[in-house]
């Protein structure tokens, strides 16, 4: 089976790390991910602005791209391109005439009428594969390894594209007790991680950082595991900081779920880039024995 | 019919139609030899007039046209009776409406032809004289269905009482004190459930439910479900040796599941609720029977010195006839993981589980202590209205009671502990009974119990502590504290199953699942089917002042039906 995967800018530069281990591991559950021609990017933040109907172009120039290859259907990894595209899905499903003013003011390109789904890469694991089929599959369990799924925003909000409840998910969760890991819930796994706040406002993301890892920290957490690059970057490069104002903070390796599931699926370990992430996980990870070749 | 009197009644709330306009209408149709215009009709006055017409006009038949005839068409009916008519010789129409004179006009007019076809076309109803059985079924041993039952059979009418649980007394009996007056429920209730337990005329079957229910009026048929206790409750004289050498220690029902250091809060497998339990009689719970599971044990049976323990009972049917049904089945709390805001963690608890810690016969024997770590609490913040006014995670109503619960239990913890401190948050406070504005007043002024205005927006572990981020909408701040407890007041839904007992009485039921009364003002005891009536919670959410007053009120209902031998059971005729 293939499905046509949207990999947005981040995953091409900072966030190597998410979508090679993505590719291989899905590539190992039987789902060919087939990097749709021509994209650009999502329009993340612009799309935000408003409902400008300017700001939509990017977001639905790319499911445009979609229909183009003959698919109704396209998956994301990172969390805010998810967010950037299935947003536009809502503006343009919900409101008709934005929808015609945006058609014709892109009238080089086919009608779009919000008819490509767009779904996240734990949707596609939960739906199209299931927990079951993927706890068989695994052949390294990640027994003894607590982790704390962090699902900040983008995921969940607003209401209508959430793939999962909103206050209370579990998505993230179950997959990693698939994958055989112990898991940590803790209070802050859907607070905001202060996303581009780092740019104006650097000091309110370090304090909200910081609340979010010594919550999980405080819950006996080994390691954080998410799916977004932004959160990534903002949990992982303020901790360099964190360990200077926080004495007896060692800081805490954040990983993304793509990464855990390709290594519990018992593949080459130098697939999962993890010299790439902020915080070297590979200490915790050989503690616990999982890093075999 | 050939001589038919058109009575178009008009008083302030009629000024929007021309009258004259209708009655000139109306005396030109066949058959209509009398059409006049009164005023307030339903007033004696008028009813006089309506009855000289039909004497001094030999009128056959009869069209009053008034407001909404909904609740003074008996007094109507009595009046055409009296004057010598028959009760389907008379029609009564609604023509009250709020548009413009001209069409509420041509709308009555139109309303009093259709209705004069019907009214020549109306047969003489069939009739049917039931004897009335003159014992009563009350659904529900909680307070409602405890004051419905003494004054019934007070009257000196017999009473089949059926109780879902193993005990009467209702959710009345697991609190600590009762506002406004701060009397403990195990003195108050206890002399009624006693009372109700030993009445000549009472005949209680607890751990029981209703199977089936058919008949009406005057003769309705139930068959009652005894459930198996696996005790022979009849050779049972309720001495709880079993109890005592029961060696399982489960989660109790009864203390809402409270999960205490040292297993405080815990029963055996053969329990009975509470040590004021009525009937005093126990059951076994099979899920957690040594015997049941594992195939030995048997030591209550040892124990037993009346040879009661049979753990080959099996269900058991009775079937009565009742000439009225009470139902008083009461509510449930809405669970507190409905909101997902709010951590599911053992310090933070619902109401009614802090009335059982405050309780001096509850669990701890009134001794505050915190259910994680069996430390005194310092700081206890209590939530309002979690789940209540609110569509977009529970239920738009207000469940009425939690304002002034939430206020008892801070006075209350306050006054256990003296160093401690509370905040109650809420987003208004409904005191509206006798004297519970003044016990607010009272808790924050005597005892210290801070309000916050502010809706909780999340409550979490932090440690030891209790995280509750919120706002305080009246200096606009944002608020987050660090507390030992939470207590969330949840809202109150109507008990579980009460769809399924609804239908089987063939009753109403709101959007909510509430019982549906007849009149939401005038007959409020009173359920969609003659001869079933409304008490309690089942209605919809109400203190103990109401539930009993409605308890009583569903009992004179009863009364007053079985003051006569007999109903009269009328079927619209066919043509």
């Amino acid at each position: 089976m293939s499905l046509s995967y949207y990999p947005g800018c981040t995953l091409k530069t900072k966030a190597k790390n998410a979508e090679d281990s993505a590719i291989a591991a899905m590539a190992a559950l039987g789902i060919e991910l087939v990097e749709l021609p021509r994209w650009n990017c999502c329009g993340t933040v612009y799309s935000f602005a408003g409902d400008e109907e300017l700001h939509q172009l990017a977001p639905v120039r790319n499911l445009i791209r979609v229909k183009e290859t003959g698919g109704d259907r396209v998956a994301t990894i990172c969390s805010f391109c998810y967010n950037t595209l299935k947003r536009a899905n809502l503006l343009v499903t919900s409101n008709p005439e934005k929808m015609h003013t945006i058609n014709t003011f892109m009238e080089e390109e086919i009608d779009y009428e919000g008819d490509v789904e767009v779904v996240h890469l734990l949707e596609v694991l939960r739906d199209d594969i299931g927990w079951e089929t993927i706890a068989e599959k695994v052949q390294v369990p990640l027994t003894g390894l607590k982790v704390a799924p962090y699902y900040g925003c983008t995921l969940l909000r607003p209401q209508e594209i959430a793939i999962d409840d909103v206050e209370r998910p579990t998505i993230m969760h179950d997959l990693l007790k698939a994958l055989g890991a112990d898991v940590v819930d803790f209070p802050y796994a859907t607070e905001c991680c202060g996303s581009y706040q780092i740019i104006s406002n650097p000091d309110y993301v370090s304090q909200r950082v910081w609340d979010i890892l010594s919550s999980a920290m405080r819950r006996k957490a080994d390691a954080i595991v998410l799916s977004c690059p932004l959160c990534d970057a903002n949990l992982g490069q303020t901790q360099k900081e964190l360990m200077q104002t926080h004495s007896e903070f060692k800081g805490i390796p954040i990983l993304y779920f793509t990464q855990l599931l390709a290594l519990a699926l018992g593949l080459d370990p130098e697939i999962c880039r993890l010299e790439l992430n902020y915080v070297d996980p590979r200490p915790l990870l050989e503690s616990k024995e999982l890093l075999r070749q | 019919m050939e001589r038919i009197g058109v009575f178009v009644c008009h008083c302030k709330l009629m000024a929007y139609m021309d009258t004259g306009t209708v009655v000139e209408a109306i005396s030109k149709k066949p058959d209509v030899v009398h059409a006049a215009a009164y005023e307030d009709l339903c007033l004696a006055p008028g009813l006089e007039q309506v009855k000289d017409t039909i004497k001094n006009e030999k009128l056959d038949g009869v069209l009053i046209t008034s407001c909404s005839p909904v609740l003074h068409q008996e007094v109507l009916r009595q009046a055409v009776t009296a004057a010598g008519l028959e009760a389907h010789q008379m029609q009564a129409v609604d023509i009250r409406s709020q548009n413009g004179v001209k069409e509420n006009t041509e709308r009555a007019i139109e309303a009093i032809s259709s209705a004069l076809d019907k009214l020549k076309a109306s047969l003489p109803p069939v009739r049917t004289k039931v004897p009335i059985t003159k014992k009563v079924l009350v659904i529900g041993g909680g307070i409602a269905g405890i004051r419905a039952s003494l004054d019934i059979a007070d009257g000196g009418y017999e009473v089949i009482l059926v109780e879902r649980t193993h005990s009467i007394g209702g959710h009345m009996i697991q609190y600590s004190e009762t506002f406004p007056t701060l009397d403990c429920p195990q003195c108050i209730e206890t002399p009624l459930m006693t009372d109700t337990g030993q009445h000549d005329n009472i005949t209680i079957y607890a751990y029981s439910e209703i199977e089936e229910v058919t008949g009406s009026i005057g003769k309705f048929k139930v068959k009652i479900r005894r459930k198996a206790a696996y005790v022979d409750w009849d050779k049972c004289n309720g001495c709880l040796m079993c109890i005592e050498k029961c060696p399982p220690r489960v989660l109790s029902e009864y203390e809402r599941y409270l999960d205490m250091p040292k297993r405080q809060a815990h029963r055996r497998a053969i329990w009975v609720p509470h040590a004021q339990a009525v009937p005093m009689r126990p059951i076994i719970d099979k899920d957690h029977c040594l015997y049941f599971t594992k195939g030995k044990c048997r030591v209550c049976e040892q124990a037993c010195p009346s040879k009661a323990i049979d753990f080959t009972q099996q269900e058991s049917f009775v079937e009565i006839e009742v000439g009225a049904i009470v139902v008083a089945s009461g509510f449930d709390l809405m669970p507190k993981s409905a909101i997902k805001e709010y951590e599911l963690d053992k310090d933070i608890l619902e109401g009614i589980e802090f009335e059982r810690i405050l309780c001096p016969a509850g669990p701890t024997a009134g001794k505050v202590i915190r259910p994680s770590d069996g430390r005194e609490p310092k700081t206890v913040a209590f939530i309002s209205c979690c789940g209540s006014r609110d569509p977009e995670h529970g239920v738009p109503y207000c469940s009425k009671v939690c304002c002034m619960y939430l206020v008892k239990m801070a006075l209350l913890y306050m006054h256990a502990v003296h160093d401690g401190q509370t905040f109650i948050f809420y987003i208004d406070i409904r005191t509206t009974g006798k004297g519970y504005e003044e016990f607010v007043q009272r808790a924050v002024t005597e005892d210290n119990v801070l309000y916050l205005r502010g809706k909780v927006s999340k409550i979490f572990r932090d440690g030891d502590k209790i995280k509750v981020w919120g706002a305080d909408t009246l200096t606009g701040k944002r608020i987050e504290m660090a507390v030992d407890l939470v207590v969330l007041g949840m809202a109150m839904l109507p008990s579980e199953g009460v769809k399924e007992l609804a239908d089987k009485l063939g009753i109403a039921t709101d959007e909510h699942g509430f019982m549906v009364e007849l009149h939401s003002k005038l007959r409020p005891m009173e359920s969609s089917v003659p001869g079933i009536y409304l008490a309690g919670c089942c209605q919809g959410p109400k203190d103990i002042q109401d539930t009993v007053a409605q308890g009583g009120g569903a009992a004179s209902k009863v009364l007053a039906l079985f003051a006569q031998d007999e109903v009269i059971l009328e079927e619209a005729a066919v043509r």
